[in-house]
Order: C-alpha cells, then structure tokens, then sequence
C-alpha cells in the first residue's frame, strides 16, 4: 500500500503529463461554462455534457492511457530493479493514470458551476450520475488502455489498437444495436436491447444518462422497461457495478499480463 | 550467494538461455562473458525478476526469488543502457530509490563524489550525454550497498579516468565481502579483475572457472586467445 | 355605511318583509346558520354574505337570481359525502366562498358547484379544496367563471373528475383560474364561443385542458404545464389557440398539444417546451401554425400523413430531439419560413432566408417511428452519422416534407405575428432567451 502511495506520488508529479491532463481539465472547464452561459443549469443544458462524456472521455482516456504506459516503461524498469512488488507498481501506475484524469474531469464541470452559483434543483441528481458515469468511463477505459499497452509492445500499433476499441465501443457496436432493433423490429426487443447495453461500457453509460432526461417518455412501452430497469436505484447500482465490472476484467487481465512480462 | 540451476528462457523462437547453471559466491567477481546476443543480459535480468525464466530456479542466499521482490534489497544493478523518465534528475531518481527503499539503508555515496556528479545531478537526465549518464548509473547501482552487483558492461561509454574509479570500487567491494557479477562482452579489461569467468555461447555455460583454468582448458597463452578458441572450437569439449 | 349596516340588521330581524334588494347575512351563531335557511328566505335580487366559519349542511339548492358572496374563511363543507351548491337560476353570482371535500362517486359527476340550465352566472374568486369534480357548467349560456383556485384530489385516488367541467354550453369565459390535481383541469364539450384566457392548469392527472366538439372558441395566454398526459383537443373546427405555454408535459403517452380531427385553427404565437410531443397533429387539417416556438422537446411537431393542407409558417425549433417526426413519406402540409436550429444552409443572396431547402425529419426519427427500442440510441454517434449520411445522400427521408424558405436566425417576436394578449405573456417568457 505504502509502494502504492509512493508511485502515485511520482506519477502525479510528472510535469509533461501534467499538462495534459491540465488541458483536459481546461477544456472541460471551458466547456462547462460556455453551457452555462448559454443554457443555465437546467437538465436540457446539461445534455451537450453527455456527448461530451460518453465520447470524448472514452477517446482521451484510452489515447492517453496507452501513451502514459509506454511513457512508462523507464520508471517501471527502474523501480522493478528495486524491492518493489510488480502488483504494487501495476497499481500505482492505474491510479496514476485513473486519478488525475478524474480530478480532471470532475473539477472542469463542478468548478463553474460553483462560481456559477450552484445547479437548478431537478439538475442535481443527474449532474451527479453524469459525475459518476465519467469516472467510470475514466476508470474503464483506463483499464483498456492498460491491457493494450501490456499485451501490444509496438507503441504506435498500441495506439492504433486503441483507437481501434474506441471505434468499436462507440460507433461499430451501436450500429450493431442498429441493425438488430431495424432487424428484428417486430418482435420484444427490449430485454435483448438491456443485454447489449450491458455488454458496452459507453452504452451502459449513455443510456444511464438519457433515462434520467427525456428518452424514457419518448420511448413508451421499451422506454418503461428501462426506465424501471435502470431508472430506479436498483438499477442505477447496477449499472454502476456493471461499469465498474468493465473496469476490474479488463484490468485484471492487465495486471496478470503486467505479472508475467518480460522487461 | 546465488545459484541458477536449469535456467531456460526462449523469446519466441529464439532460444536465449538453454539450461544454464550457475553460481555466485560473496566475495567474489564473476565475469560472465559472451558475444553479443549470448543472453548475458537475460540472465541478469532474470535474478532481477524483470525476466522470467521458462524453467530453472534461482536462489538468493538459499531463498527462491519470488514475486514479492524484497531480495531486491540486496541486489544493486547496474542496466547496460540505463532508461530513465526523461524529465527528472539525477537527484530526483536517487532521492526516488531512497524513498522506496526505505529509511534505515547504509546509504554509499562513495561514487558521487569520486565520479565528480555533484554538477550534474541537477539537470534532467534527457540532456545529459551518454557517459555522464553510464556514471549516475555506477553511482545508483552501488547507493545502497548492496551485498550483490550486477554490472552489465559497466565501463562501456565510461572515460578512462572513470572506468578506473569504477574498477577500483568493484575490488573494494569484493574485498569487502560482497558478490559481484560483471558482464562484458568477449573482451573486457574488467576481465583482469575477474575471480571466475563464466563464458556464456548460444544460450548455454561452455566454460566456468578461474582465469588460469580458462587458460590451462584452452593452451592458450592469452584470454584473448582462449576465448577465440573457446568461440571457433564447435563443439569446445566439456569444459568441466 | 352605517345605511348598510342599518338594513342588514333590519333583513336579518325581519328578512320576509323587506322590499328591494336585501342582504341575508348567514353566521354560524346567527338567525341564519346556514346557507340553506338564508336560500330558503331569498328572494330574486337579494344578497347573501356568508361570514367565516364552516358550514355542513345539505346540497345548497340555488333557485332565485341572488348574489352569494364570502368572507373570508367562509366555507361550505360537503363532508366527503355529497355536492355542495347547485345553481339552477339564471344571472347567479357566487363569490369568494370555499367549497371543500366532496368526496368522490363512482355513479354521479358530483361537483362542488355545479350550474344547470341557467344563463349569466358568475362564479368569482371561489377557492375548491378536494372537490370531485370543481366547478361544473351544463347547459349554461354567457356564463363567466373567474379568478378561482382549484385543487383537486385527484392522483392520491385512482379516479378524480374535471377541475373546470363545461358541457353543451355557449358563450362561456373561463379566465385567470387555478386548476390543479384534477382529472383534466379544464374541460369542454359541445361548447361553442368558449374564450379561456390568462388560466394556469397544471399537474393534472390527464389533461390540462381537454375539449371536444366545441366550435368557434379561444384559448389564449393560458400555460398548461405538468400535466400528465398534457392538452389534447378533438373534433372541433375553427379554434384558435394564441400566446398559450405548454410546459414539461413529459410522459409515454403526454403531449404539449394533442390536435386530432381539428380544422381550420390557428395555433399561433404559443410556447411549446420540454414535451414529449411539443405539438401533435392527428387528422387535422387546414390548421395554420404560425409564431410558434417549440424548444427542447422529445419531438417538437408531430405530423401524422393523414393531416393534409396544414400551414407551418414562422415557427421556431430549437433543442429538441426530433425536430419534426412523421410517420409516412407522404406529406400533405407546408412548412415555410421556420427557424431550425439544425438547418445548415447558407444565405447567398442575403434575404434573411436559406437558399436550400431544409428537410426537418431525421433519417432516426423514420427509424424510431417504426421501432421505438432504436430511441436507446439517442445522442449516440452513429445516429449523427447516419443523419449526417442522410442529409448528404437523402433516399428515405420523405423529401416532400421540405422547409423551401428556413430563417438563417432567431426571429425576434414581432416576426412571429404574436398579437393583442397573447404577446405579452410570451414576451415575458421569451425574454430569458439570448
């Protein structure tokens, strides 16, 4: 644990990350003004912050992940050479990575709307789901990132493996979602469209969100399966521990390829 | 201090290390010697625990090196082209190797002076040159006094005035009773300072003794020769 | 003053001799405890003040032209078992009394106050508490019913009735009342020359406002909000609904504005916010909608194809899912000169309008038309991506449903052909806006 604290330590002071990570902070910072400027607090307002979340979070994470672990692998030698456990190493790099990515995130919203004078009421609970929603995202894709950099050596392959796995989570598998409601549009497709949901962080992620706005009355029938679903506390935890699912697999698998790598 | 026993080590299909058996005693310098690609390295980095070995064993005073990583306290190792975060300084990654090894360490700071680092220590290693930088790596390597050294090509890029300073500490140390392996490649003037000379071909031991065995194994007059004829003779004969 | 005083103590000491318009005062410790009693001495023309206290007695029967008028804490309580007043006299006024708790019934439209057959009524500043059914109109001609605050209990019960319930009635004004927690606040049928103006009818367990076969009539400068199910009006020609707020009607099944079967209406100048279905066209035709605003709904106009000869004109959209949803590529109505906040065209010749036609109906609006599940994937990227594939390569969209002149900006109110009332109050909404 103290290892663990000592490498987070390191990381966090390592200035050229830190700029990105700044930057990353900054645009949300802009961002969570412009919309406030331009909307106020209210839930409608908050929307354009869920494209932001469920898309751009994933894309930055993973990029960044992937670099942070090549970026990585001088300190790891070095610190492997030391008594140092590799599972302590593995986990204060995670957090090193996760950590500042989510402080990142969650000032850039939260510190406009502070100066701002707080959020309209009804935004509240949503404001926090989405607070939560981008952390898991962090924590998700951070995992992802880590099991790329540790099973593909070749930085720039890594890279493109990445984004590669953005593509498909967001793009390749809503269109697969696509074309199974348009394929089998006469039947119940309500329990097999929670199931894929599941299957994909960033939808799990979206769709948490888009139940607590308008979709759940737009969707009539479909809308009130999930909205009971995953509109209710029950359901909310579980999608939380399905995020949170998505980032311990990946991240496990990470931390036994880490275990076994040859440096 | 350190026995290797069948150790075996492929990287895909190349065969690195195929079965090598080898012992490290304190108080001693072993000079494993090898042309290049010979798994010098590899077996280093395998009592390290950065590699690990397909089979074999290693103990470190009798224990099995395993995955909590604390016999690396007594380990100091010195890499053949050190790899550092770029960003920080010398002293930023000693005051790193302290921190983690933890308070109550004899700390040997011996080489910092006598390989004049005080300058520059405060510069980001990225703009340091390549000997500057082989000299922090000395230095690192014997910080905590460790009772084992793994030097890999530790004179390599050093000047001469250096590579002397640094052979001068490897004899102190030995005669202080701590274990040593130097790693060169098939000629080294560290080989002078060798008690024993592994000499490491295509994965496995062919020889393993003393300078005057070597030379008595081979009728060479010179380690220069018995190496060569170590390396042209296929196969060598048993060396032991 | 003291004339006033003078005769009411002479009405109450000999209430049967009187001549002219007199004053029954009813009190609870009084010569008349009861409303009933003081009816039961009233003569047409007579005034009767209703001090505070709270009365429980029989259905209040009103059969002479009489003014009945409350104090302050003047109460009719219908003790969870019956109606409470029934008006069957023409030119009645009742005034600032608060009826309460009339509980419910399976078997009849139990009202608080109900008016039969009766012509001129006033019912003025009355407060309804827990009524069944609140103030009920059947058969009434020029009736006024104003400034009166009604909440229904309805919602805790399965079943509620109508907070302002008007049947077979002609020339009816219903203004600057208060309905809420009733079935559907303000209700209309077989109405004709109805004006509703400046009421606020909201959180209802239905509709905000409901009528059917009511022709010729006004709704304007109302705000309907919260309601579940919203507006939905039906059958009826020649309505016009002007500066009226439809607000945060969310639900499967709620809609800012339901319009099916209407024709030749004006829908102009009104606000239709965060709904499921801001505006709702179910066969209404030759319908003119005009001035409008729809922001941030699930869908700001839906327009079924059975819906022919509409004119859409000089409406804003902006913030909503969808603007414009359709469940046909057939398209028998008009959009022209509309501001949409997702048109992407350019202005060459600069007269204020795009030069190339806007098609407000998303490629997913068609794809969630036929199969709602596919809304789960609502601000997913590949929904941008096949509406951005669509709007390059258009084949499904229905291309007859085409804007041939979309505003390049946000018109400011006096293009939206906002008049008299109406703007006022959509002004003060709108201000906000940047």
């Amino acid at each position: 644990m103290n290892t663990i604290l000592k490498v987070v330590r390191y990381e966090l002071r390592n200035v050229v990350r830190n700029r990105w990570v700044i930057a990353y902070a900054l645009f949300f910072l802009v961002l969570t003004t412009l919309l406030l400027r331009l909307g106020g607090s209210t839930p409608r307002a908050l929307l354009s912050l869920l494209n932001v979340v469920v898309l751009f979070i994933p894309l930055v994470t993973i990029v960044f992940g992937t670099i942070y672990w090549h970026g990585s692998r001088e300190f790891t030698e070095l610190l492997l050479a030391q008594p140092v456990r590799r599972d302590a190493l593995f986990h204060g790099l995670f957090a090193g990575l996760v950590l500042p990515l989510s402080a990142a995130f969650m000032a850039g919203v939260t510190l406009p709307l502070l100066l701002y004078g707080g959020v309209a009421r009804d935004s509240l609970p949503l404001l926090l789901l989405m607070l939560v929603a981008g952390v898991a995202l962090t924590a998700v894709f951070g995992a992802l990132a880590t099991l790329i950099a540790g099973i593909v050596d070749d930085r720039l392959r890594a890279l493109g493996v990445a984004l590669g796995t953005w593509g498909l989570m967001t793009l390749a598998w809503d269109g697969f979602i696509l074309w199974v409601t348009m394929t089998f549009a006469d039947r119940p497709l309500e329990q097999p469209l929670l199931v894929l949901t599941f299957l994909n962080p960033v939808d799990l992620a979206r769709v948490l969100l888009i139940l607590r706005l308008d979709v759940s009355a737009m969707m009539g029938y479909t809308g009130a399966v999930f909205a009971r679903f995953l509109g209710g506390w029950l359901g909310t935890a579980m999608a939380v521990a399905g995020l949170a699912l998505w980032a311990l697999i990946p991240g496990l698998f990470a931390l036994r390829a880490f275990r076994r790598r040859d440096l | 201090m350190i026995s290797a026993r069948r150790i075996r080590k492929r990287f895909g299909r190349l065969d690195v290390l195929n079965g090598v058996d080898l012992d490290v005693a304190r108080g001693s310098v072993t000079a494993i010697v090898g042309p290049n690609a010979s798994g010098k390295t590899t077996f280093n980095r395998i009592i390290l625990g950065l590699v690990r070995a397909d089979t074999g064993e290693v103990t470190v005073d009798g224990n099995f090196i395993d995955d909590d990583g604390k016999y690396r306290a007594k380990i100091g190792y010195m890499p053949q082209i050190a790899r550092y975060p770029e960003n920080l300084t010398g002293r930023d990654i000693m005051a790193m190797l302290r921190d983690v090894r933890g308070p109550g360490v004899v700390r040997d700071e011996e080489l910092v002076d006598t390989l004049r680092l005080g300058p520059v220590l405060d510069a980001p290693l990225r703009v340091l040159s390549g000997g500057t930088r082989q000299r922090i790596n000395a230095a690192m390597a014997f910080l905590f006094s460790p009772d084992l050294l793994i030097l890999d090509e530790p004179t390599a890029g050093l000047d001469p005035i250096s590579a002397g300073v640094l052979k001068e500490k490897i004899r102190r140390e030995r005669d202080a009773g701590r274990a040593l392996i130097v790693t060169s490649h098939v000629l080294s003037e560290l080989d002078e300072i060798a008690d024993r000379i592994a000499f490491l071909l295509e994965g496995s031991v062919r020889f393993d003794g003393s300078r005057a065995e070597l030379l008595q194994a081979t009728g060479q007059s010179s380690l220069e020769r018995a190496i060569a004829s170590l390396m042209g003779a296929q196969p060598p004969g048993p060396p032991r | 003053m003291t004339r006033a005083v003078l005769l009411a103590l002479l009405v109450v000491a000999r209430p049967s001799t009187a001549q002219g318009t007199r004053e029954l005062v009813v009190n609870p410790g009084g010569a008349l405890p009861t409303v009933g009693m003081a009816l039961a001495q009233a003569r047409d023309g007579d005034r009767i003040v209703v001090r505070q206290g709270v009365y429980r007695e029989p259905t209040i029967v009103v059969r002479h032209r009489v003014t009945i008028s409350g104090d302050s804490g003047a109460v009719l309580d219908g003790e969870g078992t019956h109606a409470i007043m029934v008006v069957e006299a023409n030119d009645v006024t009742i005034r600032g009394l608060t009826f309460r708790n009339t509980g419910m019934s399976q078997v009849e439209d139990r009202a608080a106050l109900l008016v039969r057959a009766a012509r001129g009524c006033r019912v003025e500043r009355n407060t309804v508490r827990d009524g069944f059914f609140g103030i009920y109109l059947q058969r009434v001609t020029q009736c006024v019913v104003a400034d009166n605050d009604l909440l229904g209990n309805a919602g805790r019960q399965t079943l509620g009735g109508n907070g302002i319930h008007v049947w077979q009635s002609d020339s009816v004004t219903v203004t600057g009342n208060v309905v809420r927690g009733h079935r559907d606040g303000i209700y209309f049928e077989f109405v004709t020359m109805g004006h509703v103006r400046d009421n606020t009818s909201a959180s209802n367990q239905r509709y905000g406002l409901h009528f059917m076969f009511s022709d010729d009539c006004v709704y304007a400068s109302n705000v309907f909000r919260e309601n579940e199910s919203g507006v939905a009006v039906m059958y009826t020609r020649r309505v016009r609904m002007e500066g009226n707020r439809f607000e945060r009607n969310w639900g499967a099944a709620a809609y800012g504005l339901l319009l099916k079967d209407i024709t030749d209406s004006e829908i102009r100048g009104n606000s239709f916010a965060e709904n499921t279905v801001g505006l709702y066209l179910e066969g209404a035709n030759r319908n003119l909608v005009t001035g409008n605003t729809f922001a941030s709904n699930g869908w700001g106009l839906r327009i079924l194809a059975n819906s022919e000869a509409n004119q859409v004109t000089d409406n804003t959209f902006t913030g909503n899912s969808f603007d414009v949803g359709t469940n046909s590529r057939q398209n028998f109505s008009t959009f022209s000169g509309n501001y949409w906040d997702r048109y992407r065209g350019y202005d060459l010749d600069r007269d204020g309008f795009g030069d190339v036609p806007h098609a407000p109906v998303r490629l997913f609006a068609l794809v969630v038309e036929q199969t709602p599940p596919a809304l789960i994937l609502l601000r997913s990227p590949v929904v941008d991506l096949l509406d951005f594939a669509e709007r390059v390569m258009p084949m499904l969209t229905p291309q007859t449903l085409l804007d041939a002149r979309p505003r390049m900006r946000f018109p400011d109110r006096t293009q939206r052909g906002l008049t008299g009332s109406a703007e006022s109050r959509v002004t003060r909404h709108e201000s906000r806006r940047p």
